[in-house]
């Protein structure tokens, strides 16, 4: 893949951006992601009021690329039920793997569609899922 | 005189290009490249002699059974060794593996320690740490120094005392390029009759290592980092360490006779090599050797001081970037440079510098204990080889503002 277009302005941004990288006031969950190959951390925080996820945010260290979809992530899943961030992960790590999602289901990533040609670099694949395996993980301890 | 200028044209796998882009490869202390010198005489091996060695009474075999004692013989030369001192294994991480099954093991004890500087390889540290949890003995760190990258005088004579029974260590960094003082590691460990380890791995391809003349014990390194092929290494041993150590693997070839219930083994270096050896990759390192002798270590050492310097001097020109260990351009360094760019995580410069046809390594180098300790997370590393030039590293110098740039910042 062009380097233009893996370090697009959009993915660019939000791994400039701290908009999403902070603490959460009241979170319900706190989840650690680790991917101890980089070395990248990741603390998913959410608020999650009457099954819908009303709040999320995150603190780390990473590459830029792990930072873009964690904050890429975020705001995707913000108002979004249970149900429907667990949807999301699946549509995402579908997406990374190379299988071919419908439109539809491409849509509902908004922003983190910029980070499909990772799923061309065999080598920043864990980069970009570090977020939404996490999300994975917090979406089990969600009340 | 060998003409320095165009060594690169001896090496064909500079010569591709990668992303569109002439090929600068500053990553020769994860894995050196091979000059067609070695291709070619390994190619002509297998062509030619490749039999099993030590075993056929026929011509080839007899071949081949030279040219692999020849080759251990040209290595022990080139390293200052007696050829029964040394010792193929598949890397340098092998050749410490083994110290550590039939040395360490079988030596220590509770109450003994080990003693290793903080900037240790995990090839170096790893073994190390089972070593001490296998025989209740303590692992210790001597800390280097933040400012200068070297062990302090005071940490040697702390660290190694009398219950010390094995000091090992790089004898240069590879995250830091700095040189260790093997002279005096060596006589503080003598003083308290412990054994000590080199790791020889990044300092053999770029000056004399002299093994005898330094005195150590034991010492390893791997023949892909000095130009030969990848999958053989040489640990070196002193005769009666070596003689007194039960072999690491069993089987054939490191036999004398075997009955139904027990065997002799052979004496060394064969005890040690059970099985049929790479010998095509041992014919390779003594190849790398002879191409090394044939540029001449006065030309290799001046060439790589005056790129290293050139390295040294733009990168502390650049405003985004933090040298890992001592900036100072003068300061002694073999073939190394860590560093990192202002609000860049070494991942994203490694893969946008590859955009640029740069090779360059990123991320923890294979020593998490070090980072650790220099409060560091990753960092970008360059290396040299011989046929690096100074319009590589003024590429690299180059390309490193662009890196921040590609990130979106506005310098």
């Amino acid at each position: 893949m062009e380097i233009d277009a893996l370090y697009s302005g959009i993915i660019t941004e939000h791994s400039r951006s701290e908009r999403n990288k902070r603490h959460l006031a009241n979170p319900t969950v706190v989840r650690q992601g680790l991917n101890p190959s980089c070395g990248d951390e990741l603390s998913l925080e959410l608020r999650c009021e009457d099954g819908v996820i009303t709040d999320a945010s995150f603190v780390g260290v990473g590459c830029a690329i792990s930072q873009a979809s964690a904050s890429m992530m975020t705001d995707i899943i913000r108002g979004k039920s249970r149900e429907e961030a667990g949807a999301l992960c699946r549509a995402f790590l579908d997406m990374i793997r190379g299988r071919e999602l419908d439109d539809a289901t491409l849509d509902s990533l908004e922003d983190a569609v910029a980070l499909q040609g990772v799923s061309k670099m065999p080598a920043r694949v864990k980069c970009a899922t570090l977020p939404w395996h996490t999300l994975n993980g917090a979406i089990d301890d969600l009340t | 005189m060998v003409n320095m200028k165009n060594i690169a044209d001896d090496f064909p796998i500079l010569a591709q290009k990668i992303n569109g882009h002439r090929f600068v490869y500053l990553d020769s202390a994860a894995t050196s490249m091979r000059p067609n010198y070695v291709l070619d005489r390994i190619d002509a091996f297998y062509k030619s002699s490749a039999a099993n060695p030590h075993r056929g009474l026929y011509a080839l075999a007899e071949r081949a059974t030279a040219a692999y004692e020849d080759a251990r013989a040209t290595v022990a030369r080139f390293v200052g060794a007696d050829a029964d001192e040394v010792i193929f294994t598949r890397n340098a991480s092998e050749s410490l593996n083994l110290i550590m099954y039939c040395y360490a093991r079988r030596n220590l004890a509770r109450g003994d320690s080990v003693v290793i500087p903080i900037s240790e390889h995990h090839s170096n540290l790893v073994p190390w740490q089972v070593a001490a949890l296998a025989t209740g003995a303590e692992l210790r760190y001597m800390y280097i120094d933040k400012e200068t990258c070297s062990i302090p005088d005071s940490e040697i004579e702390r660290k190694i005392d009398k219950t010390t029974k094995i000091v090992a260590f790089a004898h240069v960094s590879n995250v830091l390029g700095s040189r260790f003082p093997v002279e005096k590691l060596v006589a503080r460990a003598r003083r308290v009759g412990a054994v000590t380890v080199l790791d020889a791995a990044q300092s053999v391809p770029h000056f004399h290592v002299d093994f005898h003349a330094l005195g150590v014990d034991f010492a390893a390194f791997s023949a892909h980092k000095m130009y030969g092929p990848m999958g053989v290494g040489v640990l070196y041993g002193r005769r009666e360490l070596l003689e007194k150590m039960p072999p690491f693997l069993f089987g054939g070839d490191m036999i004398e006779y075997v009955r139904e219930q027990d065997a002799d083994f052979a004496a060394p270096p064969h005890k040690f090599e059970a099985g049929t050896q790479n010998a095509g990759g041992a014919v390779g390192l003594a190849a790398a050797v002879k191409y090394i002798e044939s540029l001449g270590w006065d030309n290799i050492e001046s060439r790589e001081t005056a790129l290293m310097r050139r390295l040294m001097s733009g990168l502390a020109e650049q405003k985004r970037v933090s040298v890992i260990g001592s900036p100072d351009p003068a300061a002694e360094r073999y073939g190394v440079v860590s560093f990192n760019i202002d609000g860049v995580h070494s991942h994203d410069a490694a893969t946008i510098l590859d955009s640029f046809g740069i090779a360059i390594r990123a991320g923890a180098h294979c020593a998490h204990p070090l980072l650790d300790y220099l409060g560091v997370k990753n960092g970008c590393r360059a290396s040299l080889g011989v046929y690096n030039t100074e319009r590589d590293i003024d590429r690299l110098l180059e390309c490193i503002p662009l890196v921040r740039r590609k990130l979106g910042y506005g310098d």
